[in-house]
């Protein structure tokens, strides 16, 4: 369905290979691309001119790098935009300089997450700031609300608010900030219920209730998955309330979360947690560096071209991509190959960068790939012969034992490197068969042979 | 600040923003010419209203093709691409029908976190109570702390029993026995609950082919309905939910909440496109009375008027 921006952008940029620098048309046709991977990506309309703006003016007449294409030149001025607008490098943290009881107040949308939030607040607070934390629940809305949050907070091993049934928002949170100030708490969680920006009431009611507890923290909850309403949303709770900061929830899942980048924009609010699960300790620290790449659709790209610019020539890599297409590739471009990875780093590194092969990665993981193996690899082949290299079907038994002995390896191991050798070339075979097209809908696993990533080497 | 003067003053602010679009709107169409910059501006809202680029892109070609350069008035603008909306809308508008010779007529129901799975089974148990049948509820999300106390809750309001099992029983055993009780009490309606899970978390979606299966063991027609529930404020990821979850089961039709809110919800739009599954109704609050049947006319309408 989504087609990475670095696809798109190659196919605008396939024929201008050759050229030094970044045209305005060649730009003007790319942002084109990056204006639909944006959207795709659910950053809304609004804040998506404001960044094709920004982009194009700085990338035009760019000095196009010889490690990488134009295509990877533009994904890398768009996502440091990205970056820029999503907070620049680096997480923000809660600000916990007030007097206590501190109050954080969690405000959102129905379903958003406040509640887990809530709890998984308060256990990070309680084991990493050694705070004592209370949570309390302004929720009379949706059934069991206050429940969900008690039963959260004794599995977080934080105390909970006492239940008065009945009670009003306004005065459930005069009572905890009561408690918290006779009990000794240093920080008082408040939970409040989902609300919707349209709803004048619930909206009033939250304002009520954020002028007379003063938090510290006001942090808007929102849903990685949310569309084009984001700027809605954030524009009435920033209407509404002090919104002083934005948490991410279920980056768990598979959403592109451009939403960050619509809240981020409306409320100028810095993003500050996200949440990766349902599970309390699933809140982590926001990177927009990680989120860049996510809103691009295309791992850690950036990363990628960097560090290609250091290490990998493009020349010999095309010549290497040449000689594949044409099925030649035999064991010494293998053993080039091998080269120039663990120069790069670590094989999982480099899968974790490009798009659409986390799978790959985790079998690999599950296999413990790690470029010590690949180094070995490379010494067997080097103590093949020419003739071996080029063509490894006259490796048979006695050659195998040779090479065994020269390389400090053990046949099986030799065997291993053979039979790896060959479903690679089957696997660029099969590319080849299914091409561009095929590779796209079927992703990289189309290749792999059954099986393949648990075998280990 | 008193209650009552925020509250006149934010009524007032809605209502100005709301004219303000609607006028935008208006100003940019009367007696206008449609050309390529107010075909540009109509994507937009196309676009600002979820259908994505390319479902947006597809259909103001087509509104191109029959109408570029003629002189239009705001107000045909608009009819006639809600228009053209609506007709792609209107062969999965179908609403869910329970055949009682099921007895029960098994529903379970699935959806990512906090899309309103819950809420809608108490909508939909109100709406069988009045239609005179009876139905009993399963509180198959045993994970989510205090699900099952929402789901009973939820029985409470509507007169219906629930069946539920300890705190993180087994989902797909209370199913079976709940699916016994139900048959034995000649109910009408099964209503399954189930937790919340992200689509990409392959655990978990085995576990909702579980339920299926040990439903089937009793019953090899069940479940006879499997709703999708999907939150309107969600973008394009829409499309990816609907698709794997079909993977896993067999998704009968969707149930769209939270249309109440300044959502649109027009991914509806290109999952009608992408897969043609039946849209049941709609979540428009979080009472037992909020749910309405889908009309394509009307949804066309709320995605360009907001
Ligand atoms: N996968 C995932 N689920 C989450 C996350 N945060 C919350 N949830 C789930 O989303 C649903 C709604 O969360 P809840 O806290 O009740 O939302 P609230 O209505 O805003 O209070 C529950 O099923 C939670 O378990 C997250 O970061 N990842
Ligand atoms: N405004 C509005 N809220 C809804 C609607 N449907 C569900 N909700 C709310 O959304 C939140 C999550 O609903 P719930 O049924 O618990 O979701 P589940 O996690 O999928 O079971 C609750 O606060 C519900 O009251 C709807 O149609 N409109
Ligand atoms: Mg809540
Ligand atoms: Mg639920």
């Amino acid at each position: 369905m989504f087609e990475t921006l670095s696809t798109r952008l190659s196919g605008v940029f396939d024929r201008l290979r050759q050229r030094g620098s970044l045209s305005e048309a060649d730009v003007t046709e790319a942002l084109r691309e990056v204006r639909i991977a944006l959207l795709e990506a659910d950053v809304a309309l609004p804040v998506v001119r404001d960044l094709i703006e920004r982009v194009r003016t700085r990338a035009i007449g760019q000095d196009v790098l010889r490690s990488v294409t134009p295509g990877q030149q533009v994904v890398k001025v768009v996502h440091d935009a990205l970056v820029e607008a999503l907070g620049g490098e680096g997480a923000v943290g809660l600000n916990l300089q007030a007097p206590p009881p501190l109050p954080i107040l969690l405000v959102g949308l129905q379903g958003s997450g406040k509640t887990t939030t809530a709890a998984k607040l308060a256990l990070r607070l309680k084991e990493k700031e050694r705070r004592k934390v209370l949570l309390a629940s302004l929720d009379v809305q949706r059934p069991a609300a206050q429940l969900q949050l008690a039963q959260l907070a004794e599995r977080a091993g934080v105390t909970s608010l006492p239940i008065v049934s009945g009670q009003a928002p306004l005065a459930i949170a005069a009572r905890a900030l009561e408690t918290g100030r006779r009990e000794g708490y240093d920080i008082v969680i408040l939970d409040t219920a989902g609300r919707l920006s349209v709803d004048a009431w619930l909206m009033a009611e939250v304002a009520e209730v954020s002028a007379a507890a003063k938090p510290a923290e006001t942090l808007l909850v929102v849903d990685a998955m949310t569309g084009q309403d984001a700027v809605n949303t954030a524009r009435a709770f920033r209407e509404t309330v002090a919104v002083s900061g934005i948490v991410l929830s279920r980056m768990d899942g598979d959403a592109r979360g451009g939403a960050a980048l619509s809240m981020r924009a409306v409320t100028g609010a810095p993003i500050k947690l996200v949440g990766t699960g349902e599970k309390l300790d699933a809140l982590e620290d926001f990177h927009p560096e990680r989120v860049a790449g996510r809103i691009l659709g295309m791992g850690d790209i950036v990363g990628l071209v960097e560090r290609a610019a250091e290490t990998i020539d493009r020349a010999d890599a095309e010549r290497l991509a040449a000689r594949m297409a044409r099925g030649k590739f035999d064991l010494e471009d293998y053993a080039a190959q091998l080269r120039q990875i663990t120069r790069m780093g670590s094989l999982t590194g480099i899968l974790g960068m490009l798009p659409g092969v986390s799978k790959v990665k985790a079998q690999l993981a599950e296999a413990n790939v790690d470029t010590a193996i690949l180094k070995r690899q490379a010494a067997i082949i080097n103590s093949m012969t020419k003739a071996e290299r080029r063509h490894p079907d006259i490796i048979k038994a006695s050659r195998k034992r040779r090479i065994a002995a020269g390389s400090g390896a053990t046949v099986p191991e030799v065997n291993r490197l053979l039979k790896q050798f060959d479903d690679i070339t089957t696997m660029m075979k099969r590319a080849q068969k299914l091409g561009e097209k095929g590779l796209m809908r079927h992703g990289l696993s189309a290749l792999m042979p059954p099986g393949a990533g648990r075998r280990g080497f | 600040m008193a209650l009552s003067a925020f509250f006149s003053r934010l009524k007032e602010g809605l209502q100005r923003s709301k004219q303000k679009l609607a006028d935008g709107i208006g100003a940019a169409f009367i007696r206008r010419r449609l050309d390529d910059a107010a075909l540009a501006e109509l994507e937009d809202l196309l676009i600002s209203a979820d259908l994505g680029p390319e479902a947006a892109a597809r259909i103001i070609a087509g509104f191109r093709r029959t109408r570029f350069g003629k002189e239009v008035s705001a107000e045909e603008v608009r009819a006639a691409l809600a228009e053209e909306i609506a007709v792609i809308l209107a062969p999965v508008a179908k609403p869910l029908t329970i055949d009682r010779a099921h007895a029960p007529h098994v529903i379970l129901v699935v959806g990512v976190n906090g899309t309103g799975k819950t809420t809608t089974i108490g909508k939909l148990a109100q709406q069988y109570r009045e239609a005179g049948l009876r139905p009993v509820l399963v509180a198959g999300d045993t994970f989510r702390a205090a699900a099952v106390e929402q789901l009973q809750i939820w029985g409470q309001r509507t007169g219906c029993e629930v069946i539920a099992g300890k705190d993180g029983a087994d989902a797909a055993g209370l199913a079976f026995d709940a699916l016994g009780q139900a048959r034995a009490a000649k109910a009408d309606v099964l209503l399954i609950d189930t937790a919340g899970r992200m689509h990409n978390k392959n655990a978990l979606m085995q576990e909702l082919t579980k339920i299926v299966r040990v439903l089937q063991k009793q019953d090899a027609t069940a479940p006879h309905s499997v709703l999708l529930v999907l939150d309107a404020t969600t973008g394009q990821n829409a499309l990816a939910q609907v698709r794997v979850f079909r993977e896993m089961v067999v998704v009968s039709g969707l149930i769209v909440t939270k249309l109440d809110g300044s959502a649109r919800g027009g991914v509806v739009v290109a999952l009608a496109e992408t897969f043609g599954l039946p849209v049941h109704a709609v979540g428009v609050g979080e009472q037992a009375a909020d749910l309405r049947p889908f009309v394509p006319a009307e949804f066309a309408r709320g995605l360009i008027e907001g």
